[in-house]
């Protein structure tokens, strides 16, 4: 392995699977993974958002024991079906954009009833548009249940909508602030609480219907704020419509493609991301109108991409690296979600909107970094006859360095060598 | 797999096998218990067991010679000749009970001083890597079922082959030896991210500064070890239960600072021992463990207060059915032109002659099985167990 290949699998990918097939040209195998459709298969039987909203108004009928919860197995097969995607998947880079994506619009099972609906928002907002356009993207995600609960729109009503004036309702900001101050624009443009205030008026009606036979969205014209609204100085009608319009507006706003070339540079180079490439995606996505195909390629083709091993491994990445670098029969195989919680990166539960931290210093806290090696050791354990020299050079190939090697070599036992890989400099890093 | 739980709050003494149907040991041919502990990493022999009356050891080993028995901090004496590591305290109680001996100058039939490759012919039995470990062929080579037990979350292979194997792992994780920790540390100890963030981590979980450079376990810290002993006892004691088991520890691969890294590995070691014996009640008098190490360590100091790889070192053997109270063994002496290679203790027995002996003697594998254990056939050193 080539150290272009290498750094392409552990930067742009989720690390070398045991005996993957090494590309030729690893910048074609990364195009080719943004151009070619989604290879992943999700089993027709994992729950829709329908699915998680009808067992979840079931629950809420009900009083049940303590921990107790009906719609806790459908996540847990969310989970196994995300966390088996990421262990087997043959397009990683394409993975890694989900998971990309799904950080930027943050969902959180820590809020109540978002595990019915956390899987399927992956399934059905996320993964299918992650190298559509921008706007798609975040119609899709803004029209979903598991976002519009999440963040509180969905009973959210207009003052001087019908139900509003009846019922003493009001606007609820929250999806309305994020999405201007996370998903979109961000404060680099400069909006005032009049504009929160006015796009919460805009995405009013934007709600879940609970009780209809397969619950899902509904735009509902009782709760919708009637009138004009002014977003940025820009004026919209009333209406469903006018709400997708101010989305797709945001969504090709220049402070909006400055502020996802920002974060996609972060993630992809390093976390102080380079202006000039920050500069070079954002004029991509701005001639492509918010084509993030196109972006994702150009975020391969950027030099600055290619200085190997700047990034630290979140608890994720390193734990999906480590298990794809031993790829261990099923029976030996620690359930990743597990892991996940162990390292304190538990899936679909970021603390806040803004999602998991994409900047080293938030994950070396010590106490973090002994987490990390206490695992390695207990993964270690597993690898039975693996030669830890073999799985060392497979993963990391010319990016392991002398020192790891002699370390390695020098430890008392496989167990013990294994660990040192997987607790590494290089191999903390992608 | 055993389900921790029950194994151990001894509701259930039933044991399933390798996945397949529980299988109860009721009609076990033997009373016998035979428990292997393998030290993984090599253990310093002459740190362990001191020959403090070989007039050659000072000038090998100053600073890491140890301390004459009688005085503070001193050896604990082995009847003359050698002693003890204090750390071992328990081992010299079983001593001085007559339950342990140790075999001195012993060494596997292969030469490595790879780990890795020695790790498998010791477990092998053999001077290549086979496909299974002996102690798996003893097992089948025992008339009717008898259970084995690999205590820890994965089966050796010492333990791997045709018979069938049962393992045991709670469900806390052992945490790495404090000389592993150490080895993360220095590996990240130049990296300006991760290095500072893992000797805190390091420090909050109870390495105090002083103790960092030496990596000295704290003391009454978590000994996941003596857990694992304890539990295998408890196992081991049930009249149906696994006859056989392997338990495994690290920590052993002292490069450096050894007088302070070793402190932590053999306390725990000692106290595993100790808890195994408790843990057994009763059964202990039918017990015997063989606790052996793929290899010695060199018998001068290196540069940095450490040892490296090297040949022969030192087996133990207790338990109520051993004839201990003693040494056995032919101690080759330190002098130059003695040492094997010039720099290692030279080796005088095969580790597999006590193995067999343990078989034979103890556990009742019919001696013209032996050859089917070991390849090519070794005889059993006599005298190990009470007759």
């Amino acid at each position: 392995m080539d150290a272009r290949t290498a750094h392409a699998m552990n930067r742009f990918g989720l690390g070398r699977r045991a005996n993957e097939v090494l590309p030729e040209d690893p910048v074609a195998w990364l195009v080719q993974q943004v151009e070619a459709p989604d290879p992943a298969a999700f089993s027709p039987g994992l729950p829709t958002a329908a699915d998680g909203l009808t067992v979840l108004r079931e629950q809420n009928k009900l009083t049940l024991p303590p921990n107790t919860s009906l719609v806790k197995p459908l996540h847990d097969q969310d989970v196994a079906a995300h966390t088996a995607q990421l262990l087997t998947t043959t397009a990683p880079f394409r993975e890694r954009l989900v998971w990309f994506w799904a950080n930027h619009f943050t969902v959180s099972t820590r809020a109540a009833g978002l595990s019915a609906v956390a899987g399927p928002f992956m399934r059905e907002a996320i993964r299918p548009n992650v190298t559509g356009s921008f706007a798609g993207l975040l119609l899709a995600v803004m029209r979903h249940p598991a976002m519009l609960m999440y963040l509180d729109n969905a009973s959210s009503a207009g003052p001087n909508s019908p139900v509003g004036k009846n019922q003493r309702r009001g606007l609820n900001e929250n999806l309305a602030r994020e999405c201007l101050e996370l998903h979109t624009v961000s404060p680099a443009a400069g909006y005032t609480q009049a504009d929160v205030t006015e796009f919460a008026r805009i995405l009013t009606g934007w709600s879940v219907d609970l009780q209809r036979l397969f619950p899902g969205y509904l735009f509902r014209d009782g709760t919708h704020e009637p009138g004009n609204k002014v977003l940025l100085g820009r004026r919209f009608g009333p209406g469903e419509v006018n709400g997708i319009a101010a989305l797709d507006w945001l969504a090709r706003h220049p402070a909006t493609y400055r502020h996802l070339a920002t974060k996609l540079v972060r993630h992809f180079v390093s976390d102080d991301a380079p202006p000039d490439a920050v500069t070079t995606i954002a004029g991509v996505l701005r001639d492509t109108e918010g084509d993030l195909a196109a972006a994702s390629i150009a975020l391969v083709h950027l030099d600055a991409a290619w200085t190997p091993l700047a990034k630290l491994r979140t608890p994720q990445d390193l734990a999906v690296a480590a298990l794809r670098a031993l790829d261990l029969p099923a029976d030996k195989q620690p359930g990743l979600g597990a892991a996940l919680a162990t390292l304190g990166q538990p899936i679909w539960t970021a603390p806040l909107p803004n999602g998991w931290a994409d900047a080293a210093p938030e994950w070396t806290a010590p106490e973090a970094m002994m987490r990390r090696i206490d695992w390695s050791y207990a993964l270690a354990g597993r690898a039975g006859e693996h030669d830890p020299a073999a799985v060392a050079d497979a993963a990391l190939g010319p990016l392991l360095t002398a020192r790891t090697r002699d370390a390695m070599r020098g430890a008392g036992s496989r167990r013990d060598a294994l660990t040192l890989l997987f607790t590494s400099p290089e191999f903390q890093r992608r | 797999m055993i389900t921790r739980r029950s194994a151990l709050l001894g509701l259930s003494a039933a044991w399933s096998l390798g996945g397949r149907a529980s299988l109860a040991l009721a009609a076990a041919p033997t009373d016998r218990r035979l428990v292997v502990v393998l030290l993984r990493g090599a253990l310093d022999g002459m740190a362990a067991v001191s020959p403090y009356g070989d007039p050659d050891l000072l000038g090998l080993r100053p600073g890491l010679a140890g301390t004459e028995p009688g005085r503070s901090g001193g050896v604990l004496d082995l009847g003359g000749f050698f002693g003890l590591h204090p750390a071992l305290a328990g081992l010299h109680g079983m001593y001085a009970a007559g339950e342990m001996l140790a075999v001195r100058a012993v060494a596997g039939p292969y030469r490595s001083r790879s780990h890795f490759d020695a790790q498998d012919y010791l477990e092998s039995g053999a001077e290549t890597r086979l496909s299974s470990g002996w102690l798996n062929r003893a097992v089948g080579a025992l008339p009717g079922r008898t259970g084995a037990l690999a205590v820890g979350v994965q089966i050796p292979l010492l333990l791997r082959g045709p018979a069938e194997v049962g393992s045991y792992a709670p469900q806390d994780q052992p945490a790495p030896s404090p000389d592993l920790y150490a080895r993360i540390a220095d590996l990240a100890h130049d990296d300006a991210l991760l290095g500072p963030a893992v000797m805190e981590g390091m420090r909050d979980r109870g390495f105090s500064g002083a103790t960092l450079a030496g990596m000295e376990a704290k003391p009454g810290g978590r000994n996941a070890f003596a857990a694992l002993a304890a539990a295998a006892g408890r196992l081991m004691a049930a009249p149906d239960g696994p006859r056989v088991a392997a338990l495994e520890v690290g920590g052993w691969d002292t490069h450096a600072a050894q007088a302070q890294r070793l402190q932590g590995p053999l306390r725990g070691l000692d106290a595993g021992l100790v808890a195994l014996r408790d843990g057994m009640g009763g059964a202990w008098a039918q017990t015997a463990v063989l606790v052996m190490t793929e290899f010695g360590r060199t018998a001068r100091v290196n540069g940095t207060g450490g040892t490296d790889h090297g040949t022969a070192g030192v087996a133990f053997v207790l338990g109520g059915a051993v004839a201990g109270g003693r040494m056995l063994g032919t101690w080759p002496g330190l002098a130059a032109d003695k040492l094997h290679e010039g720099r290692d203790l030279a080796p005088t027995a095969d580790l597999r002659t006590v193995a067999a002996g343990l078989l034979t003697d103890h556990l009742g594998v019919p001696p013209a099985a032996l050859g089917a254990v070991f390849p090519g056939g070794v005889a059993g050193m006599g005298g190990l167990v009470r007759a």
